[in-house]
């Protein structure tokens, strides 16, 4: 039995900047070119600035540039093009939590006393495949011996966790769609996100449409109804139709980490990294139960008991919701919901911007984008802003924002990240 | 069980080459019993390293399961896609394990009419022998 001592870092790391590439689908822009727009837009939102030679060490998640690009190796190639040789790089490779382990490394490289000044971040250019070649990379996560064999998709997989969910609790499909509305109204705040639009937007857009091809404009009362109309939404992997989907997105992520102890030379709005968890999970099949991920339980205990907190505290969490089933469940494994009353939660608005526990301000995986190496990051730069005040139109009306969390999944929970932040 | 099953390795290829001889042959653990449809040669329970190949009834429950719309490669080359989509799931083997398996002779155009619970067995007529993969079919 491995031991269950609380963990503690040797010494204090915080968050001094980040910077976000445009997420989207961007033909002529390849994985370095989105890193050094991330790493520059880094650049200009660090107070006292930052150049490429300050930096001691890099850890760069990364899930698949060798099947979406035809480039292994990726880490040195970004430090290349930032002008950061001969600073050492490591890719990180979890799947979709690929940068949420690669932050974890520069944590743990800062508080061992090694580095003092980090780079963490993460890319991802998806969208150079067809969608069905997305697909098959993105099953490669998944156990290639016993689950792709069954004709298991990602997106299978979490039909199936949505399923079981709806055999034991009182989860629908509007539950799920609602996710995706949240999500989407946030997205549309989000100058970052690939879709800055509203389902609703999306629905009266379709509307105009066929009213300017002279066909017959569809009679949808409201973004539910729309949703729920298979030639608006079709069916991907039964319950999950297309909008309860993360897209595929070209994007990249990174922040620069620093010792607490120094971080007030670089801002004076230091965000500190109060808890940090990681934890592993088995197949669906031999999972402890369908309707949860185990990895996030016991990743979310270890944050929560190493800074100090519980889930109560936290003011607001970015969660992995690659599918909005995995919103739902995020939101019961974290503990902010008792199990079965994530659904509930979110049709009581609880969840949105304006609710008691905001989920995903930046529009999620679902409306910001997914670029699966970067997203473990770009969640932690949500959390980051938010803290800070700078999340502009989608900013929290929470004067005593104090903690934020963030939740960042591989595979379908082979992996679990979570992470802590706190002001000051 | 002949000394020619005892002697093959637990590993998938083994797990496949008997799934086309027609035999559905887990893994037990001789030092706890427990039972794994999957050749594990290390017991993640117990750890320990003792086990034995197992054959499996082939009867299972439905726990939960998928139809896909969009299929892989490999199932879009059977004819499955958007006009006929596939089931697949989690299944409950009568031994106790649950495995991933697709699931032959329901409807999976219109999943709300397929029940989680029903009784299954293995249908060893659908395994392909280049991609074989476990399929069930209701008993």
């Amino acid at each position: 039995m491995a031991t269950t001592r609380p963990r503690r870092l040797a010494r204090q790391v915080s968050i001094v900047g980040a910077g976000l590439s445009q997420f989207g689908a961007y033909p002529d822009k390849s994985s370095r070119d989105l890193f050094v727009e991330a790493f520059q837009d880094m650049q200009e939102n660090i107070d006292t600035g930052i150049s490429a030679t300050d930096i001691e060490a890099g850890y760069l998640g990364n899930y698949s540039a060798d099947l979406f690009e035809h480039q292994g190796h990726t880490a040195p190639i970004m430090a290349d093009w930032l002008g950061m040789t001969p600073t050492p790089i490591t890719r990180v490779e979890n799947a979709c939590a690929s940068s949420g382990s690669a932050l974890r490394e520069g944590v743990m490289a800062i508080a061992s006393g090694m580095y003092d000044v980090v780079l963490v971040g993460g890319v991802e250019k998806m969208t150079s495949l067809p969608t069905e070649g997305v697909t098959d990379v993105l099953a490669s996560a998944a156990d290639g011996l016993y689950e792709v064999p069954a004709g298991l998709t990602f997106p299978g997989i979490f039909g199936a966790i949505a399923k079981a969910h709806m055999d034991r609790y009182e989860t629908n499909l509007d539950h799920l769609l609602k996710v995706g509305v949240k999500n989407h109204e946030n997205g549309k705040l989000n100058p970052k996100a690939q879709f800055q639009v509203t389902i609703r937007d999306m629905m009266e857009r379709r509307k105009a449409r066929a009213e300017q091809r002279g066909e017959t404009v569809p009679e949808w009362a409201d973004e539910l109804d729309f949703l729920n109309d298979a030639r608006a939404n079709p069916w991907i992997a039964w319950p999950l139709r297309l909008y309860d989907c993360a897209p595929i997105t070209d994007g990249a992520s990174c922040v620069l980490l620093v010792a607490s102890e120094i971080a007030e030379q670089f801002t004076d709005k230091p965000i500190r990294i109060a808890g940090i968890g990681q934890a592993t999970g088995r197949p669906l099949h031999d999972a402890d139960e369908l309707t949860s991920l185990s990895a996030a339980k016991v990743a979310s205990a270890q944050a929560y008991e190493m800074a100090g907190v519980g889930p109560e505290q936290i003011g607001l969490a970015e969660v992995h919701d690659c599918f909005t089933i995995a919103e739902i469940v995020a939101s019961e494994d974290l503990g902010f919901f008792a199990p079965g009353e994530g659904p509930h939660a979110v049709d009581e608005g609880r969840t949105a911007r304006t609710g008691d526990r905001p989920i995903n301000t930046s529009g999620g995986l679902k409306a910001k984008g997914h670029p699966v190496g970067a997203s473990g990051v770009a969640q932690v730069i949500e959390v980051y802003k938010q803290l800070r005040g700078e999340a502009g139109e989608r900013q929290l009306d929470n004067p005593n924002l104090e903690f934020g969390l963030t939740h960042n999944v591989g595979g379908t929970g082979g992996t679990c990240v979570v992470n802590v932040l706190q002001r000051g | 069980m002949t000394t020619e099953t005892a002697a093959r390795p637990f590993n998938a290829a083994s797990f496949y080459e008997f799934l086309k001889e027609g035999k559905f042959m887990g893994v037990r653990c001789r030092e706890n019993g427990n039972v794994y449809a999957e050749a594990r040669p290390i017991d993640p329970v117990s750890h320990s390293s003792d086990m034995e190949w197992h054959e499996l009834s082939g009867r299972a429950t439905l726990s939960t399961f998928t139809c896909i719309s969009v299929a892989p490669a490999s199932l879009e080359a059977k004819g499955f896609g958007r006009n006929n989509p596939y089931c697949t799931g989690i299944v409950t083997l009568e031994e106790g394990p649950r495995i991933s398996a697709r699931i032959a002779g329901v409807d999976a155009s219109n999943p709300q009419n397929i029940r989680t619970g029903i009784a299954l067995r293995l249908d060893l007529s659908e395994i392909d022998p280049d991609e074989p993969g476990l399929v069930f079919r209701p008993a």
